[in-house]
This record gives C-alpha cells, structure tokens and sequence, in this order.
C-alpha cells in the first residue's frame, strides 16, 4: 500500500467513514449492466446453488438449484441462467462501426489498408465481489465443454445448446477480467476499493456489506461500527442481517435454514417417487412447495446483496468518469467483437490450457494494459499523479522563468528554451534525465497539445527549483509555435516515465513453437507441463473434442 | 562434482568444469547447455571464451544478456579479450551504447542488425533481439544471466538460434511482473518464470553444470555465502584463508565505525549494529551511518591486498547496496553532504545501488543496509533469498553490513502462510533459513552503536 | 546480536512449563494442534497471546464466545457431508482408489498377493491408547520390509511446548520400499491439474507437522535423535518418513478422487523451527500474572469458575500483535481487533501500513504527524519546499530524526493530498 492510501486510510479512520482515493471514475460503467450475484454450493467449488441476475435494479431474476447434488436440476438452472444471459451478452453486436485500420500482407510486407468492424458497445457485468468473477470462470469452466444433443456423438447427457456457447462467454468475460483496467466483468469490491479508502484493512475490504457501510453508513452510525454490524449482527434465529456476498452462504444458513429446507425437498422428492398414481398430483405440488421454500430462502440471502451491488453503482456513477476512461473501453468492445467473431466462425471453445505462446502472449497484453493503466490513471486523476510526485517519479509546480535558447549544433538552429519550474516535490532528477510534460485537459478547440520532452538541466532539492530544457513539441520553425512554451506564473506537470507505452514484441506462431519451449503444440517434442493430475491432465492441445470427451465424467 | 573436494586446487577443478562445458557447447548432443555460475564464480570470463572459441571453430554467434550496461559491459570484456574479433553492438533506435563498448577499434554498433552482418560475434539485449527478423538463424547463441531473463523472451528469441549456452546465477533475484499470472502456475511453459527453468522442464536430457569456485568471494565469505544461499550446490573459493587482506593507513578513532572498518579488514565482515527502533525505509539514521562509514573507509586509506597484488581502495571499488531506490537515493545524498563523490563522470566515486541493478558487479568492499533493519514487519520482497545474495555477494575483499537490533525477532513474527502452487517445484533456499544464517554469521562480528 | 538473537532451546533441555499450562486451562480437555491452530501459527507465529493459549490448550472458540466476540468461523453441513462422502469413497473397497493413487503418483508397484495389511488402530480408544498402538503399527511394519501397510487415521504425538500434542493424519502409507508417506484428503478441487494455492499452502504446513511427528516417531524407533539443520535429512532407518506428501482432492468438477504429490521440506523447515520458538512460552508464562487463568469450565449450579471479566483480563495480560490475518485465522480474531481498535494502533489497517510510518504507531499520532509538519504550507500553492529536514540535510542522526522522517513524510503525502483533492474538485 502506498503512502498516500495510508494515510486515506487513516483519515478514515479518525473521520469514521471511507476517504476519496480517486477524484474522477477509473472504470467505465455501463448504462445498462448486467448484475450477477452468484452463490456457489458448499464444498463443492464451482457447484452452482443460486443467482439472483438482470440489468433491472427493481426486477431481479432468481435462478435456483433447489438440490445441489442434482445433476438435472443443475442444467436446468444452467440452462436458465443461459436464457437470460446469453441475449444480454449477444445483443451489443448489432451496432457496429467500421473503423479503419492497416494490416500487413502476408506475402509482400506492405502495409494495406483495411476497415474493419467494431461493435458500438459491449456488455458489461457486474458481480459482488472477485470470488464472484471466480466462480463465473468456474461456471465457464464445467460448461464450455459439455455436448448438446445437436452434437453428433451426444453421450448420455446431452444438455442444451445454450449451456456451452454460456459457458464460452463466461470464459471469455473471466480471462478479459484479468486485464488490468478492462470492464467487461467488474467485482464491485474492487471496483469501489479503487475509488474509496476505509478504515479497516484490504481484508476486510472484501466483505461487500463492510466497505459500503465504511463509504455510505446508515444515517447516525459511524463507519466502523456499520461495517461491523453488516459483519456480524445476526437476527434472533442466528442469521446474519447481512448475509456474505456469495458465492459462499454463511454456515450457519446452509445449518439452520438452507439444509433442513434441503432435506425437505428431497424428501419430496422420494415421496413423489414412491407416491401411487392417484398420489401423484399432490405429491408433486409438495415438491413444487418445497422447492420454492428454498427458493424463498435464497431469495431472502440474495436480495441484501444485490441491493448492495446497486448502491454500490449509484455511488460510482457520481463520480465523473476519467478522460482516459472510453479508450480503455474501447479495447474491451474490441475483445468483445474479436470474440463474437470466434464465435461466429464455429472455432472451438478455448482450450484448458494456453499453449506456451498465448500465455506468453497474454501476459504481455495484461503488462502492456497495466502499464497503460497505471498510466492514464494519472493523467485523468490529480490524486493518482500525486502517487508518482510523492515517489519521485514526477514533479508539478509553477514556472518561475524562462529563457530563450537554442540548439545551434544543426544547419538551422532550434529552439531549445530553458525553464526554472518552483516544486515542492522532490523528483529523482538528475541532470541529464529526461522528463515529459503533462498538459491540463485539452483546450477550447480540443486538440491534444504535441508530446512535449525536456531534459534537466539542473535540480536543486533544497531551493525547490528544477530547471529544465525543453528539447521536443515546439513545432519545426526557428521559433517555438505559440502556446507551446509554458509561461512564467504557468503551473506545470513533468514525469520521469514515458507518456506512452511501448509494444510489445512479437511471439512466434503457436506452431513455430521453439524447441527450448517443447516445440509446437501437439508435437512429440511438447511434453505436458509438470502439472500432476489425472490422466486427461495433458498439454495445451488437449481442449476441444478430446477435453469435451472428458467432460462427461465430471459432475457426478 | 565435489567442489569442496581439497584434494584438486581450485584453479584444477575450475578448469575441469569449463573444459567439459566447451566440450558440451562445442560438440554436445543436446541442444542447450545451462551453467549455473554462483557469485564471481567467472562467469563472464566463460562467455568470453565461450565465445572465442566457437568463432575459432568457425562459428558466428549471437549473445543476449538482459540490460543494456551488462551488453556494453560484455562487448567492452570481449573486445579487450580479442581486439581482432569483429563484435557487433545492436543496440535499441532511442539508445546509445556505453563508451566502453564502443572505443575499441572491432567493435560495430548499430540499431540494424542488417550494418551487423558481417560481425561474428553479435551482442544485444534479449528486448532488442525480439525485433530482429527476417535473418538466417545463427548456429549458436550465449544468453547470459539466463536466470534474469523471462521464459516469454526465451520464446520470443529462440527461434533466432539453433543451439545455445545459458550462464546465470540461480542464487539472485528471479524475475518477475506485476499482473497475475496464477492461471500458468504449473505449466512448464508458464511465461513468467526464469528462462532456465522453462528450459529445463521441456528438456530434461539437460544436465546444468555447476561453476565450482568464487574467484570474487574471499574465503571469508564462501563459506557462508554458500550454505546460506546454495545449500544443495556448493561451491568455495578460489584464494585460501589469509589471501585476501585490507590493510588500513590510518589508526582508528576509537569510534564504533571505525571499529567495524578494522573488523572487516580483520574477518572480512562486519556488523554496525543500531539500537533497535521501528522506522521508515530511509531511517536516517541508519543512512547516516552507511555515509559515515564509507567516508571513513575512503579517509583511513584502506589498501586491498590480495594475489593480483596491492592496490588502494579508492571510491570507485566501494560499493552501498540497498533494497529499496529511495534508500539508495538518501545515501547518496548523504554521502554527497559527507562530501564523497556518487556521480562518476568527473571521476571515482562511489557507487550506491539497489540489488537488482548492484547484480553482476563486483566491488573490494561493500557497504550493506540490511533490507529488513528497523522494519516492524518483513514481507516476501525482503526476505526474498536473491536480495540479500546479491548484497551479501559483491565483494572481494569486506562487506560492512549496517542494520538495527532485533532482526532476529522480527524473521521470528513473520508469518508463513505461502501459497503453494501443485507442479512448482520450491525454491530453495527458503528466506528465513538464509537470512538466519547470515545473521548468526554477522553476529560475531558485531560493533554496537549506541 | 548475541543476546538478542533467540537461540534455538533444545528439546527437554529445561524442565516443560506442561504443569503450569495445564492449570491454565483448568479442568476442559486440552484442544489438539488441529488445522486451525496450526493455521493460526502459521499466520501469526509472533502472537504470544495465541502461543499461551494454543500451547495450554484452551478452547479459544468458547473463550471468544465468554469474551463477546464470538469466532466467525463455521462449517457448512453441506461441505462436511461432502467432505466426508468424498473420503468414504477414496478409502472404499479396501482402499482401492487410494491405492491406485499412490501407485500412479508415487511410481510403486501394485501390492503383491500378500495384499495390503490395515492394523486395527482401535479408533475408539483414548488417544493415549490410540498412539501407543500408532506406535506399534509402525514398529510392525518397519519390520516387515517389502510389503504394504495402510495405516487409516493413525494417531500420532508430537511435543509441543513441552507437552505431547496428538494429531491424526487421513492416513499414512508405509511402502514396499519402507519410506512413509503422509496421505491428506481434502474436498477442495484439483481443477485441470491446479488446485486454489492458499488451501494448498494450507495442507502442505499441516502435512508438513505430520510428516514432522512421523520423523520423530521413526528416531525413536531408531533410537536416534532427529537433525538439527534445517536441511537436514535424516539417514538410515530413520529416514522413512517421505517429506513429500500426497494430497487427494476431488478431480474437475466429479467426486472422482485424483491426486498431487506436494513436497513438504520448505513446510517442515518452517514448522519446525516455529514449534521449537514455542518453547520460549516459559518467558510469556513468567510475564503472566499469578492469578491470570482461563478456565472455562462451569461448576454444576451453572457458575463460571472464572468470570468473564477475569478472562477478560487473563487476556489483556498477554500481549498479543493483532493483524487483520488474525480475522480468517484465529478465534480470537474480532477480540483483538476491537482492542486493537480501542488502542487506535495502526495495526489494524495491515501489517505492510507499519512499514510505512516506522515508529508511529498510533493513528492519532500519525495524523498528528501528517497535519503537524507543514504548518500553512504546501498545500496552499504547491510551492516552496514542503517540509525542512530529510535525509539530503544529512542530520546527525538522533532518535527524534526517526520519527521526524516519518512525519516529514507524511506531511508531504498529506500536502500532496490535499493539493490533488482540491485540484479534483473533491475539497475547494
Ligand atoms: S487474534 Fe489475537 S490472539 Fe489470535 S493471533 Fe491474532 S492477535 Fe494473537
């Protein structure tokens, strides 16, 4: 934790309620997102018991597993959650843009232009917490393979269509949500410790209930004493008032409430089995009745939670969004569309394992992103700039002079002004290094101002003056263009780290594998990773039809 | 494979392993050869060799280390070594090589690999080599601090050689990134671990090589250094017990830094305690210290003594280490208040770096600030193995550690509650036991300062 | 450094403190290291607090019930139930998964026609008993070179403190090739071969504590004394125990087992040397005052035999070193915080927040420190220097120079703060 959060946090803790961390939004938010609150079954990762989903904050949709063990109950419910998922998430590919671009052809080198299409928005989805995008991966993971009846080798139990292409999606939403800075699946924990400091720990930042009662309390309640009560009070029955956010259900509800509403059910269940024909239609309302009990009972644990996740929105659509914020947007609308088109073209769904070459190639874009991030957050954010001033990284203050000067080594000489800027920071700046300036937000007239770079020329910490010169941004004339020298009485931001980030370099083709790697997928050289397991534990080659094969064990 | 073996001279048993690398390199039946080097144990003298004898056989050949200074540094040994070798120096668009890479008559530099062809020997970093394209793939390739460098720029650049020697110290710091990469824990091919180890898993017929003597280290210190830090690879050093000595021009004030200074010429170690106190990374107090005590160093006219003959320490062969660049930072604004210089360009001066850059060099004395010294508590990046190894490691002749009371104590309230990945082997040496065994090591060369 | 560096107490060496603890904790049972407290140990091993109770063995759920701060912890019935049908089918039909799982795993062959021997470990003797015949099977069986022996749920004894602490595996395998291998079963997922790395972590340091008791018990068998080196391994016969482990886990999302070796030695390193600071409890137990107890036993007309006020304060007597770990780990977890709370220690926003403010140690006067250093500065035009002092002066270097640079950096963090809100709009 820096420094800065520190002490956000301790203000918080002497003011009794959360702190700003963030002056504007970091985060893109949907004007239509889809919230999910999953709960999970006991014991059994992945094992899904309820969620409670819908973009509409006043008419959620309740999805329930009324016995966790079961497996057609499961794909009902799968099935169900797919229903309702699958139009939300399908429905952002009807507007697109085209947008025009190069590519390189293959055969000559040359850069050929192009116009490709862009979808005009992506979905979004918002779960309570990062156990919660987990569990999505999860539910990605034990769907994506399963066969459907249309699949020509069905196996025993097909389930339906709209079970694995979810299953796709899912998996697509939970690897973009390791993307630093991306939106598409949002846990609302992070998403409000980004922007506001508490006074208890990241661990207990966590627990929904806790960091909303720290950032927004019940009127006459301190922040402290709210989180602990969404933490711990629990009603005359002994359940919490608060429930977890999932997935995981507080014991002691699985204990008193869930369980025995359970066992309930089953043995409805084994009545209706067992129930002589002219029993059966009361047999099977008692079912009915027993399941919507524990529907009822999940209900009741999810509500609180969903409630949360939209106050949660409420608090975060105050903020204004950062200016970097729909660019960043723009990479997931991307990943969006890309995805829709892998879709589209019948590719199969994404292996269990990244081959050596998209591991390596994903981790490059997660620090690519990462870099930007950290990036644009200072620029949008005076709070996180300060980040990086207090670190040495960067220096903001006033002009105090600027002398003209010019570099006169050329045939024609360029300007090269020499300015003395008053900080109180203290940057790393040694003579020589070089610094790049950050504009204020853009004009009048909206241009982005050049990429300005300057060199210090010398630094003196105790009278708290950088002088600088400014070698770049200034236009191609022997004068520097009007507007691009700052001003004495001018404030002005420099950081030591570039404005931009770098590309990374290109990987080879999956299948020009090198040796000191395995060699290609598949190849008799690519021997499985040292990740024990069982035998269909094999390489990255092992997803599609023979992975599919495997599913079929699972969920007994 | 007994370094310790007594019987066999260190220089004896050193060249037995270097011969049969050679031989490994030069006409071995796999296509990788990995020599796992501990501190100063030569290994940029192999790659030089290396180097030169593959061009005698008629190769050309790339090499790839992982920052810019250790490229220039290798092109400044390899040209001194073989002024008649025609090296290249590929360097980055926006980058300019050092001059010491650059003011011999062989060597080439340029950003295009295309002004290089007719260099035999190209040296770059692994970034800069990852752009290269459109080139027939050298026959042979040496990645230097193999161990530094990640397994997705391995990926990215291996299908520019065909066969190659990997040198690297697995005792230092591993690399590492900021985002998660949980979801590749386990495969072989996970892109964020060391070059060697994805390496070695998809290659198991790929025995390393063990570089058996430290000619940097002294006696005094190889012993510690390598059960500390290489419990299951030992290694010794190259000079005897006494070989190496500090002599001191000036008698002591009878201070407590001088104490310790005439500690360290003695034993070759040497431990400034402070009384024990909670404080911030740049402790004051403590940096003050450090600047003392190398002003001290620099003014009792300290003379190395060792076999290549007696030669005063001057600024330039004394090194500060640190863990964090902020303490680096107030040192060497300390030591320019003390009036030592730190900036090199006039002159000698001092050098004050954090371990990760500190990697790789080699000084007479070193002064340390123990990473965890006035901590209330100790997380994974200080008591990380490789930081303390590197400090520990870079000299010659004496290393000063500055550090507060109850370290001991402190390791004793860290909590143990690592993760474990199924399929990752465990690195050893585990923290704890490293930092312990050097602090037992420091304790009977204690100075207290009140 | 000398003194203050904690030498390693050797086992026996003084007389155990085992007396002293037992009437501690009065009448109840004493609580076994089990996983939590083993857990707890783990995350908190610098807690004396938690160390006394542990090493007497109160119940520290019941304590933090008398407290008012009841444990949030609790298992699911589901996840019991789970737990414990998944356990019933790696050991149904004589074994056979488990079997099946060692051979695959551990490269061994299948048992010949002499079968696999499971001695009657008298499950529902007393511990005392049920160890003492742990004991026995091992002896036998190391006596039987070349065969299978499964030992279910063996009761094993370590000493803690000085005093014997039973823990009981999922099952210990002795192998044809005479080593012992540690079997823990876990309901947690091994998922496409990777399985969630805290729960992991979480069984390897408490197979690591069997693997320990195992050595311990194969010394004594062998009649020699275990290894003092943390890399040590012990040779000869001495050496059975295998400090790798199996860790069987239900494979994807099927009940069908599947299994991970998992290798323990930097886990037993670790343990070992955190059991053996343990014996140091005789320096808490000097510190405590004479009357301090924390009995927790009732008399049969319903009175405490201590109030709850007297626990209260037993407790208060122990330092403890709260961290918002403690919460997930340690009963005691929501007591500690709220003390921690009430005495405004800065602990409780995190161990790393310490690092940051150095000697500072209350939040009050952190703030204090943070809105002290810049009188009428910085904050108003960002101008001029924030703050005098700092290493670039290069101070002698007193005590007070500590705590300033501490302040001195918060004051700074703190213009900068209030310059960047108010540039943001948040506080004109
Ligand atoms: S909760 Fe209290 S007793 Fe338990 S480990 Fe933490 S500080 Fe110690």
């Amino acid at each position: 934790m820096s420094l800065l959060t520190t002490l956000a946090r301790l203000e918080a803790v002497h003011q009794d309620r959360a702190q700003p961390l963030a002056t504007v939004r970091h985060r893109h938010l949907s004007d239509r997102p889809m919230v999910v609150v999953p709960l999970a079954a006991a014991g059994e990762d992945g094992a899904p018991l309820a969620a409670m989903l819908g973009t509409d904050r006043d008419a959620p949709r309740l999805h329930v597993v009324p016995q966790p063990l079961d497996r057609d109950q499961r794909f009902a419910f799968l099935a169900a959650l797919a229903g309702d998922l699958l139009p939300y998430l399908e429905g952002y590919g009807e507007e697109t843009e085209q947008v025009e671009g190069t590519e390189k052809d293959p055969e000559t080198g040359e850069r050929l232009p192009v116009v490709r299409e862009l979808c005009a928005d992506a979905p979004q989805l918002v779960v309570p917490n990062s156990a919660g995008v987990h569990h999505l991966g999860l539910l990605g993971r034990s769907t994506r393979f399963r066969r459907t009846a249309d699949d020509a080798d069905a196996g025993p139990y097909p389930v339906p269509s709209r079970v694995p292409l979810l299953g796709r999606w899912l998996t697509h939403l939970r690897e973009r949500a390791e993307v630093p800075g991306s939106s598409m699946l949002l846990a609302m924990t992070a998403l409000l410790g980004r922007h506001w400091a508490t006074g208890q720990s990241h661990l207990e930042d966590q627990h929904l209930g806790a960091l909303l009662a720290w950032i927004a309390p019940p009127p006459g309640l301190g922040g402290a004493e709210a989180a602990r009560y969404a933490e711990s009070a629990r009603d005359g029955r002994g359940q919490l008032h608060c429930p977890p956010a999932g997935p995981a259900t507080d014991p002691r509800f699985d204990e008193k409430l869930l369980g025995p509403a359970v066992a309930r059910h089953d043995a409805a269940r084994a009545a209706l089995r067992a129930a002589p024909p002219g029993e059966a239609a009361r047999a099977e309302a008692h079912v009915r009745r027993t399941a919507d009990e524990v529907r009822g009972l999940l209900e009741q644990v999810l509500r609180p939670t969903w409630d949360q996740v939209w106050r949660g929105l409420d608090l975060l659509r105050a903020l204004p969004p950062g200016a970097r914020v729909a660019e960043r947007w723009e990479g997931d609308r991307w990943s969006y569309t890309g995805h829709r088109e892998r879709l589209a073209a019948g590719e199969p769904p994404q292996p269990r394992f990244d081959d050596a070459v998209t591991a390596a190639r994903k981790l490059a874009q997660r620090e690519r992103e990462q870099a930007r991030l950290d990036l644009q957050e200072a620029l949008d954010d005076p709070l996180a700039m300060a980040e990086h001033r207090l670190s040495g990284e960067a220096f903001a203050g006033t002009v105090e002079a600027v002398e003209a000067a010019y570099d006169t080594s050329g045939r024609t000489p360029k300007p090269r002004p020499l300015v003395t800027v008053r900080t109180g920071d203290r940057p790393h700046a040694d003579p020589g290094r070089e610094v790049h300036r950050v504009w204020g937000p853009p004009g009048e007239d909206g241009a982005a101002p050049a990429a300005q770079k300057a060199e210090v020329v010398r630094h003196d910490p105790a009278e708290g003056t950088v002088v600088l010169r400014l070698t770049s941004g200034m236009g191609r004339r022997r004068e520097p263009e009007p507007g691009t020298v700052p001003q004495p009485g001018d404030r002005v931001c420099f950081t030591l780290f570039e404005l931009s980030v770098r590309q990374a370099a290109p990987l080879p083709d999956p299948q020009n594998t090198p040796w000191t790697h395995g060699g290609p997928p598949g190849s008799a050289s690519a021997v499985p990773g040292p990740r024990p397991g069982g035998p269909h534990t094999g390489g990255p080659h092992t997803g599609g039809p023979a992975a599919a094969a495997a599913a079929d064990e699972e969920w007994e | 494979m007994n370094p310790a073996d007594p019987t066999a001279s260190p220089g004896a048993a050193a060249d037995r392993v270097t011969a049969e690398i050679l031989a490994a390199v030069l006409s071995g039946t796999e296509r990788g050869v990995v020599v796992d080097s501990p501190p100063g144990a030569g290994k940029s003298t192999l790659v030089v060799r290396a180097a030169r004898e593959l061009v005698a056989a008629g190769e050309r050949l790339m090499i790839v280390a992982q920052t810019n200074s250790q490229v220039d540094d290798l092109v400044d040994r390899l040209a001194t070594a073989a002024p008649d070798l025609p090296v290249g120096r590929l360097h980055s668009s926006d980058g300019r090589p050092a001059p010491e890479a650059l003011r011999h008559a062989g060597v080439t530099a340029s950003p295009r690999i295309g002004d290089l062809a007719e260099q035999q020997v190209v040296v770059s970093t692994a970034a800069k080599w990852q752009w290269v394209k459109d080139v027939d793939p050298w026959r042979h390739a040496i990645v230097d601090e193999a161990y530094q460098m990640r397994s997705d720029a391995l990926l990215a650049v291996a299908r520019l050689f065909e066969r190659a020697l990997f040198v690297g110290d697995p005792g230092q710091l591993d690399p590492f990134t900021v985002v998660g990469t949980d979801q590749w824990a386990g495969l072989s091919w996970d892109p964020s671990r060391s070059a060697v180890t994805a390496l070695l898993d998809h290659n198991p017929g790929i025995r390393p090589h063990n570089l058996p003597v430290s000619w940097r280290l002294p006696y005094s210190a190889a012993g510690l250094v390598s059960r500390a830090f290489y419990p299951f690879t030992p290694f010794r050093s190259g000079t005897g017990e006494g070989d190496r000595r500090l002599t001191v021009g000036a008698a002591g004030d009878g201070g407590p830094v001088d104490a310790v200074i005439d500690e360290a010429a003695e034993s070759g170690w040497g431990l400034l305690e402070l009384p024990a106190r909670h404080t911030v990374r740049t402790d004051p107090e403590a940096v003050h210290v450090v600047a003392r005590t190398v002003r001290r160093l620099l003014d009792r006219g300290l003379a190395a003594v060792s076999e290549k003959g007696t030669a005063p320490v001057t600024a330039d062969r004394i090194a500060v280490g640190t863990a964090h660049r902020d303490q680096a930072a107030a040192v060497r604004a300390a030591l320019t208040g003390l009036g030592v210089p730190v900036d090199g360009s006039p002159g000698p001066a001092v050098t004050v770096d954090t371990a990760n850059r500190l990697q790789g060099r080699e000084y007479d004395v070193t002064v340390v600030l123990h990473p965890l010294s006035g901590r209330p508590d100790a997380t994974a990046f200080h008591l990380e193995t490789g930081r303390l190894c590197v400090l520990a490691s870079r000299h010659r002749h004496a290393c000063i550690v500055v550090a507060r009371a109850g370290i001991a104590e402190l390791l004793d309230e860290h909590p143990s509650t690592e993760p474990v990945q199924l399929g990752v082997s465990v690195k050893f040496p585990d923290g704890w036991e490293a930092n312990h065994a050097v602090l037992a090591h420091l304790a009977e060369h204690r100075v207290g300062l009140r | 450094m000398n003194d203050s560096h904690p030498g390693y107490a050797s086992h026996g060496s003084a007389e155990p403190p085992a007396q002293r603890l037992a009437g501690l904790r009065g009448p109840a049972p004493q609580r076994s290291l089990d996983a939590r407290a083993l857990a707890a140990l783990a995350a908190n091993p610098g807690c004396r607090r938690r160390a006394l109770l542990d090493a007497a063995g109160v119940d520290k759920t019941v304590l933090a019930e008398r407290l008012g701060s009841p444990a949030p912890f609790g298992r699911s019935p589901f996840a019991i139930a789970r737990g414990n049908v998944f356990e019933a089918r790696v050991k149904a039909d004589g074994y056979a998964e488990l079997l099946l799982l060692l051979q695959r795993h551990l490269g061994l062959p299948e048992p010949d026609a002499d079968g696999v021997a499971v001695p009657d470990l008298l499950p529902r003797a007393g511990t005392a008993v049920r160890a003492e015949r742990t004991r026995q099977a091992l002896a036998e069986a190391a006596a039987r070179p070349g065969r299978w022996t499964l030992l279910d749920h063996p009761m094993l004894r370590l000493d803690v403190a000085g005093s014997p602490a039973h823990l009981e595996p999922d099952a210990v395998v002795v192998r044809p090739d005479g080593r012992w291998t540690v079997v823990e079963i876990k309901s947690f997922p091994i998922l496409d071969g990777s399985a969630d790395p805290a729960k992991v972590g979480a069984a390897a340091r408490q197979a690591a504590v069997y693997v320990l008791a195992l050595r311990e018990a194969a010394a004594e068998l062998a009649g020699v004394k275990p290894g003092d080196g943390p890399y040590d391994e012990p040779e000869g016969p001495a050496a059975a125990p295998d400090p790798t482990v199996l860790l069987v886990c239900p494979r994807d999302f099927s009940n069908r087992p599947t299994a991970a070796v998992v290798d323990v030695r930097r886990e037993l390193a670790v343990t070992r040397r955190q059991l053996r600071r343990m014996t140091r409890i005789d320096r808490i137990l000097d510190a405590l005052p004479a009357d301090a107890g924390f009995d927790l036993s009732t008399a049969d007309d319903g009175t405490p035999a201590r109030t709850d006020g007297q626990l209260a304060d037993a407790v208060a007597a122990v330092p403890a070193a709260y961290a918002p770990d403690c919460l997930s780990t340690c009963e005691l977890g929501f007591h500690c915080r709220r003390e921690a709370r009430c005495a405004d220690a800065v602990g409780q926003l995190g161990r790393s927040v310490r690092g940051e403010l150095g000697s500072l140690r209350t939040v009050g006067g952190a703030l204090a420190a943070a809105a002290g250093g810049v009188p009428g500065r910085g904050a108003r035009d960002g101008g001029g220097p924030a703050h005098d002092g700092g290493p670039a002066d290069g101070g002698a270097g007193g005590p007070a120079d500590a705590v300033d640079e501490a302040a001195a950096r918060l004051a700074r963090a703190a213009a900068l703060r209030a310059e960047a809100l108010a540039e943001g709009g948040l506080r004109p």
